[in-house]
């Protein structure tokens, strides 16, 4: 069976909630079957509405939405067969774990045996066997989210939309779930859309992550590439850490351009400048910028340290570079670790290919 | 040696648990002192007054006390459907003298009325017998005063003195209920053309009902509009909703004479729009609709305000979920919303109905003949008749009503289940 890459699309959709202002402008997205899409991006950048309109919550103002190539914008929630995992769970507090479990199969006239068939096997995925009887108060936040997975499932639906659903755990139990979830995608195939604003749980569970931004999708690419090469400054900024150097094109080669600061010059990757004279945004990466590299480098510059901070499995150099004193550096804790003092004078070098020169912030 | 070590001490030795109660007595008394003028208020105002009621209801002493010698010669009178011994009209006739030289003989005579008619007729003449000194003491007082009216010959009479000789009565309560205490001691029914206390009881309980029906429906739509609504538009509709509260009872019940009226605005409304004839103007008032009418609208926000208060922690995304877990929406209502919405309806509709169930102003002034319900008959008693002791006995069969409501409701839906605000 060939996986269907236009499983879900979004088709030049445009949404304003009160005529005046889009909170979603244009967008295309395509979005294959059985992938996990991650939508990430800052609070009031687009991304719930877009899954609000995707479970038929929202219509779009203009545009349509496919699923598996039939458009659903004239179809009632109750009707579209996908599964959702709220915010704040929306567990029926009135209901025990089964029965919230069976409300999806009991709409749908399922058979009592195979209602619970169903309901064992989404609690033993979720591993929560043997607390069918338990009211969704008397679980734990994790817990109540496991059970809120569970629903989603349960029936069986092509896709499954998550929004935002590991915001109100804790940082250990929100990874262990991170890693539950996405076991859960890997072993049913099921399509998965989840927003969420927290970078590394994108990075950490997605196929693809489009990241929005004032309503438009910036970027949409695997998290590797995402991380190593954002394509615009505002994507390099929201995901991972980042050194910015504000300047100006002088020269301009194919893979190469030098960008003037206010007091030197760097060579940098033009990426999205095309000529001279345009202003731009230089983006590094911390790890990407190395202590008195061995290697031949083609940024070479001395920075003075104003401050080290010790992070435990790393150390991080804020250092006056270039006219900023806000360069950070990211140095590995390992035995043959460099003395690092404050004031002290160091030399730092970087590759012109992992300096990304962006549109200006 | 094993509680010994199960025992934990602070560091000066006390024991944890000693010192912890010393540690939150002090607490105690203060959370006591802050409750204790609302309690003492309650006692005074609440507890006490319905205890009063209590034996108000239920005390029947005056003839007692009044007929002491009576009832203690009434003790041998062994064949009740015969005139009493010598005895009886010996003692009586000393209590009554007694009575009539305290000019407390008048009294009598009104009580024993009540218990039976043409009593007070027979008494006054027992006094003036008395006063002209005609009765003969060394005599027998038997044939005296059976000769003084023909009625102390009847020994239906004797039998009403003797319903009076116990301290305590439940007569009001019968009464209450169109019941009495027969001659005989078991209790019998009011005739049926003067049965007019249970038609009031279910009257009242009928009206109590419809209307708690009707706010119901007519309120929970409006809570729940109220709950979903942007702030902007809920707070006006809150103003509108809370609106009746600010204008007097008296008004508002003014305001629906006027509109329901046989010549009013509905009226002349529904002849303007043709809906009715001129000459055949629908009855609107001095019926159970203007009562319906208008209870509903003054009762509609003890409805509304308690279904608001559930219906605003009900999270918008649980009828979502039930939505998209494929629940139409009529199902995603009935199975996820409206059980969640129980409590309130079960704090609205038992305020609605007891304050219903006590109404009597509005009722009275819209509801004409069918108008008179069980609350207008005890201020009819307490201030016309002044029969308080049976207002007392109504008030507290009312009361006890109320009770045994509140008693089913927490059995069918639980009373922690109530959510009042």
């Amino acid at each position: 069976m060939s996986k269907n890459p236009e499983f879900v699309k979004f088709d030049k959709v445009d949404k304003s909630y009160d005529g005046k202002v889009l909170v979603v402008k244009d967008l295309q997205l395509d979005i294959a079957e059985g992938e996990f899409i991650t939508m990430l991006g800052p609070s009031g950048s687009g991304k719930t509405t877009c899954l609000m309109m995707l479970a038929g919550f929202e219509t779009p103002t203009h545009g349509e939405i496919l699923l598996d190539g039939n458009i659903i914008s004239n179809i009632p929630p109750h009707k579209r067969g996908i599964g959702m995992v709220f915010q704040n769970y929306a567990l029926f507090p009135h209901m025990t774990v089964y029965e919230n479990l069976a409300f999806p199969l009991r709409v749908r006239k399922v058979e009592k045996d195979e209602i619970d068939k169903k309901v064992d096997k989404a609690l033993s995925m979720v591993s929560l066997s043997g607390f069918e009887t338990r009211m969704p108060a008397q679980l734990s936040g994790g817990q109540q989210q496991r059970v809120a997975v569970a629903r989603a499932l349960v029936f069986d639906p092509a896709v499954v939309l998550m929004d935002e659903p590991l915001g109100a755990l804790d940082k250990n139990l929100r990874e262990s779930m991170q890693y539950e979830i996405k076991h859960i995608h890997e072993s049913i195939g099921v399509t998965v859309v989840y927003v969420t604003h927290d970078q590394s749980e994108a990075l950490t569970m997605s196929n693809r992550i489009a990241v929005f931004n004032d309503g438009k999708v910036q970027q949409l690419s695997n998290p590797a590439e995402l991380y190593e090469k954002p394509v615009n400054s505002f994507v390099a900024e929201f995901i991972g850490e980042n050194n910015t150097f504000n300047g100006e094109v002088i020269d301009i080669a194919k893979d190469k351009c030098k960008v003037k600061l206010a007091n030197s010059e760097i060579l940098a990757n033009p990426i999205s400048v095309k000529s001279k004279g345009e202003k731009t945004t230089v983006s590094l990466r911390p790890e990407r910028a190395l202590i008195n590299p061995t290697d031949k480098m083609d940024n070479m510059f001395t920075g003075k340290i104003e401050e080290v901070i010790y992070h435990g499995d790393h150390t991080r150099v804020r250092l006056n570079l270039l006219g900023s004193s806000e360069f950070i550096l990211k140095v590995p804790n390992s035995t043959s670790n460099l003395e690092l003092k404050v004031s002290q004078d160091i030399n730092i070098g970087w590759n012109s290919v992992d300096a990304r020169a962006l549109d200006p912030k | 040696m094993s509680s010994e070590t199960k025992q934990i001490l602070t560091t000066d030795g006390i024991p944890l648990e000693v010192s912890l109660k010393k540690a939150e007595k002090k607490n105690k008394i203060r959370a006591f002192l802050l409750v204790a003028p609302l309690l003492l208020f309650l006692v005074i105002t609440y507890i006490f007054p319905i205890g009063e009621m209590f034996t108000r209801s239920v005390d029947d002493r005056m003839v007692t006390n009044m007929l002491p010698k009576t009832f203690k010669a009434m003790e041998k009178w062994e064949n009740l459907n015969e005139l009493p011994p010598e005895e009886v009209y010996r003692g009586f006739y000393e209590d009554y003298k007694l009575l009539a030289e305290n000019q407390q003989h008048g009294k009598l005579g009104q009580r024993l009325n009540k218990e039976k008619n043409g009593f007070n007729t027979i008494t006054k003449k027992l006094f003036r017998q008395i006063k002209r000194k005609k009765i003969d003491e060394s005599a027998s007082l038997k044939e005296q005063i059976n000769k003084i009216h023909k009625r102390w010959r009847n020994v239906e009479y004797w039998q009403a003195i003797k319903r009076t000789a116990p301290p305590y009565t439940a007569a009001k309560y019968l009464k209450g209920m169109d019941m009495y205490l027969a001659a005989d001691g078991s209790i019998a029914q009011v005739d049926e053309d003067r049965r007019i206390h249970r038609i009031l009881w279910l009257r009242t309980l009928e009206i109590a009902f419809f209307v708690t029906l009707f706010c119901f429906f007519m309120g929970y739509p409006i809570a729940h509009l109220l709950a979903t609504l942007p702030m902007k538009y809920s707070n006006l509709l809150m103003i509108c909703v809370l609106l009746p509260f600010w204008t007097s009872l008296l008004v508002r019940t003014a305001s629906w004479m006027i509109l329901l009226q046989q010549q009013g605005i509905v009226n002349d409304f529904f002849v303007m729009i043709g809906l009715v004839a001129d000459d055949n103007r629908p009855e609107m008032m001095y019926n159970k609709v203007g009562t319906y009418v208008a209870m509903t609208q003054i009762l509609l926000p003890f409805m509304v305000l308690p279904l608001y208060s559930v219906m605003k922690t009900i999270s918008p995304s649980l009828m979502r979920a039930g939505k998209s877990l494929g629940g139409t929406p009529f199902v995603a209502f009935w199975k996820v919303y409206f059980p969640l919405t129980i409590p309130g309806i079960g704090a609205g509709c038992l305020l609605v109905f007891i304050l219903a169930i006590g109404y009597y102003i509005t009722p009275a002034l819209v509801g004409g003949a069918s108008g008179t319900l069980i609350s207008n008959q005890i201020a009819f008693h307490m201030k016309t008749t002044l029969d308080w002791s049976f207002a007392s006995a109504m008030g507290l069969m009312l009361l006890t009503g109320v009770l045994v409501i509140y008693w089913i409701y927490n059995k069918l839906v639980g009373v922690d289940n109530i959510k009042l605000g």
